[in-house]
């Protein structure tokens, strides 16, 4: 009997272990629903091209609405005690979760998007979506007749007011009277709230609605209400048919890709990667709903900023308390970038303090 | 023909002791054909979601994590709702406790001594009950609807701690995330097991559980409780005072609401970020009438509830179910629940349609 079991177990080690031996597990964990068509849709997208890649070498899993307070560490642990070697973790309030449980699991390799503090076995990621935000900043200033434009803001983070600030100075560089209105609404994904938002910015004389909160909401009241709009992290064209006049769109499957496959060959390293257009981890979707010469324009500048020519934060830039943010001929650094806490001119709104 | 429920003159006290039972295996049994609909295995979805998270001790160990502020806030609010006093807003005393507990953390952050902790534990107590003595004091003062006064307080509370972390909190070294410092390891929880995120709030939480079936069950307090809950006037010949255990109830709910909040946020969160709670003041309503406002009752729903939880992650990850399903086994339990009671208190009824009543009605 003893000697059945044995065999029993031999066979299935060997039929059951180098098969799984092969696969990387991978794990990611998103903030919102998959089904958000923005941010966690276009993460999960980057997930499916991973599979798709790799295939048979891969095996991903996800976890989604995962809040960011106590139940993030745990579920990024629980990927870890599942067998998940790598495990992306998506949103900036997963950061120090993260980094807990990686200090648990070395051997275990965590990707962290949006953070600023790394370990051995801990890279950070993001993508810098103030370049699309300059190209859409320009659009809205040619489209906008009232010369107000409504932006709906998440949470008042760097990443959120770089973005709103890189969309005010494209817009002055086309219309230097431009004027953008401002509504937090304290929320990554809320549809109701984010429409509502909308509407008291139409209501407030905005004729453009854009926005940096991840769902279709705002943008599908801008079709209700005639006026136009730009979609957030992934392409919205099929909610606003004929409000959309671009998008933002975050493309994550490139570095998720390299990184799986750094992974399996043994090269991954922790590192830092913030790309834009010239990384592709940043594209526009197509223009839509536009006049040929706006669309030549902004070609033309997404163009330039890909090339390094135009950089969105070159000066001369006045902060709005009217002091000099950076002089003519210098750039605005990456570490003041990362940690903007200021307005450019023209922004009518007060930072929440 | 139509439905009624007619109250039944003598209630089974064997039923009401099963009624909970019941509940969860029409659960489990619904459960199995909602995954069946799913096309998953119901057996193997069912141990995935209820028994996997029991085999692994880091999975006990996260389960208890879960359940301890549950279970601190639900004994609280039992207390208050058997004296009649609705008090919705814990998710708000939570997070002011919370607030006020960090505050001596983070005021005090590089005082290294063991007193530390206990100050915190303290503040975080008082300002749970702060935060709870508002809807007292207006309920028992101007007869305000405390239901409306503390739930409106939990937005309150949210946004003053999203104001606090984003502005005077803020972490210096931060890049202006919102997020305060990391507690120092004096202003943090002590673990109950190295390496694992159980904190000697799980203890506290036992604690309560103890004092509170104590004192219902056993002291004078317990009774006034009782009769002022259940009979007002009849509390009030005895000799009770209503506005004083009002303002009582809303105490110890709100210091125990506190005291979860501050060791949430030392003991597994270790910092003040704008989101501490993922609704844990809320889903202790659930708990508390899951174990029928009794404090052992509550004890095991609240570890029901939070298996709920890490059961919903583990369908997630392991069978690629939607997070949604969580939610719709919390909402078939409760539902089940109040039905299963519906049923102990009053017999469905069949009446015939009273031919003459109708009649009259149709004809006119």
């Amino acid at each position: 009997m003893k000697k059945i079991i044995a065999a029993a177990a031999a066979a299935l080690a060997l039929a059951v272990v180098p098969a799984q031996a092969e696969k990387l597990k991978v794990g990611f964990v998103y903030v919102g629903p998959v089904g958000d068509h923005g941010w966690s849709y276009q993460h999960n997208q980057g997930r499916l091209a991973v599979e798709e890649a790799l295939g048979d070498q891969v095996e991903t899993t996800f976890v989604e609405n995962v809040s960011e307070g106590p139940d993030a560490e745990r579920t990024i642990e629980r990927l870890a005690h599942d067998g998940n070697k790598l495990i992306f973790t998506t949103s900036f309030g997963f950061m120090n979760p993260t980094l807990k449980v990686a200090k648990k699991f070395p051997d275990v390799k965590f990707e962290h998007a949006t953070g600023y503090k790394r370990a051995d076995n801990v890279a950070t990621y993001s993508a810098r979506f103030y370049e699309g935000r300059y190209v859409i900043g320009q659009i809205a200033a040619k489209m906008s007749k009232t010369g107000t434009v409504g932006y709906i803001g998440s949470f008042p983070i760097p990443e959120v007011v770089r973005g709103i600030n890189s969309f005010m100075l494209g817009a002055q560089s086309v219309n230097p009277d431009m004027k953008v209105k401002v509504v937090w609404v304290n929320s990554w994904y809320d549809p109701g709230k984010e429409a509502d938002a909308a509407k008291a910015l139409i209501d407030q004389g905005a004729d453009v609605i854009s926005q940096h909160t991840d769902s279709p909401a705002p943008l599908q009241v801008a079709e209700e209400r005639g006026i136009v709009g730009f979609g957030q992290a992934s392409d919205m064209i099929r909610f606003a048919p004929k409000a959309q006049l671009t998008a933002i769109v975050d493309n994550w499957s490139d570095y998720y890709i390299a990184r799986t496959k750094a992974v399996i060959d043994g090269s991954w390293k922790s590192e830092d990667a913030w790309g834009g257009f010239a990384a592709n981890m940043v594209n526009m979707a197509p223009y839509t709903n536009l006049p040929e010469d706006v669309v030549k324009m902004a070609e033309e500048t997404a163009a330039r900023i890909k090339s390094g020519e135009l950089h969105p934060f070159a000066g001369p830039i006045t902060k709005q308390d009217g002091s000099e943010a950076v002089k003519a001929g210098e750039t605005l650094g990456d570490d003041v970038l990362l940690g903007m806490n200021w307005y450019v001119k023209g922004v009518d709104d007060k930072l929440p303090e | 023909m139509r439905l009624e429920l007619v109250r039944r003159p003598e209630q089974s006290r064997r039923m009401a002791m099963l009624s909970p039972l019941l509940a969860i295996a029409l659960t489990l049994v619904s459960g199995a054909i909602l995954f069946a609909a799913l096309g998953h295995d119901p057996v193997r979805a069912l141990g995935v979601y209820f028994i996997e998270p029991l085999t692994t001790s880091w999975s006990v160990q996260e389960l208890l994590v879960k359940a301890t502020p549950l279970v601190m806030i639900a004994v609280g609010l039992a207390i208050c709702y058997l004296s009649n006093n609705w008090n919705i807003g814990a998710e708000g005393q939570f997070t002011f406790g919370a607030i006020a507990g960090s505050g001596v953390a983070l005021s005090l952050n590089s005082w290294d001594s063991g007193l530390l902790l206990p100050l915190m534990l303290v503040a975080g107590i008082l300002g749970g009950m702060a935060w709870a003595a508002i809807p007292a004091f207006l309920k028992t003062r101007f007869n305000t609807n405390e239901i409306l006064t503390s739930l409106m307080l939990v937005y309150v509370a949210q946004l003053l701690l999203d104001w606090l972390v984003r502005g005077p909190w803020r972490d210096p070294g931060g890049y202006n995330f919102p997020e305060s410092e990391v507690f120092s390891d004096a202003a943090t929880m002590p673990l109950l097991i190295a390496g694992s995120r159980l904190h000697i709030g799980a203890v506290f939480a036992v604690l309560a559980v103890v004092v509170a079936a104590i004192m219902l069950g056993a002291t004078l307090k317990g009774f006034e409780i009782r009769v002022l809950g259940q009979a007002p006037k009849a509390g009030s010949f005895a000799g009770f005072s209503r506005t004083r255990l009002t303002v009582f109830a809303f105490l110890l709910s709100g210091g125990l609401a506190g005291l979860a909040g501050i060791s949430e946020v030392s003991g597994t969160i270790g910092q003040l970020r704008p989101t501490i709670s993922p609704g844990y003041g809320f889903a202790a309503i659930i708990v508390a009438f899951l174990g029928r406002l009794n404090p052992i009752g509550i004890l095991v729903a609240g570890l029901l509830l939070a298996l709920s939880y890490l059961g919903g992650e583990a369908a997630q990850v392991s069978l690629g179910i939607s997070d949604k399903i969580t939610k719709v086994f919390q909402g078939m339990l409760l539902i089940y629940v109040l039905a299963c009671d519906t049923f102990i208190l009053y017999r469905p009824r069949l009446v015939r349609a009273n031919p003459t009543g109708e009649a009259a009605h149709g004809r006119a």
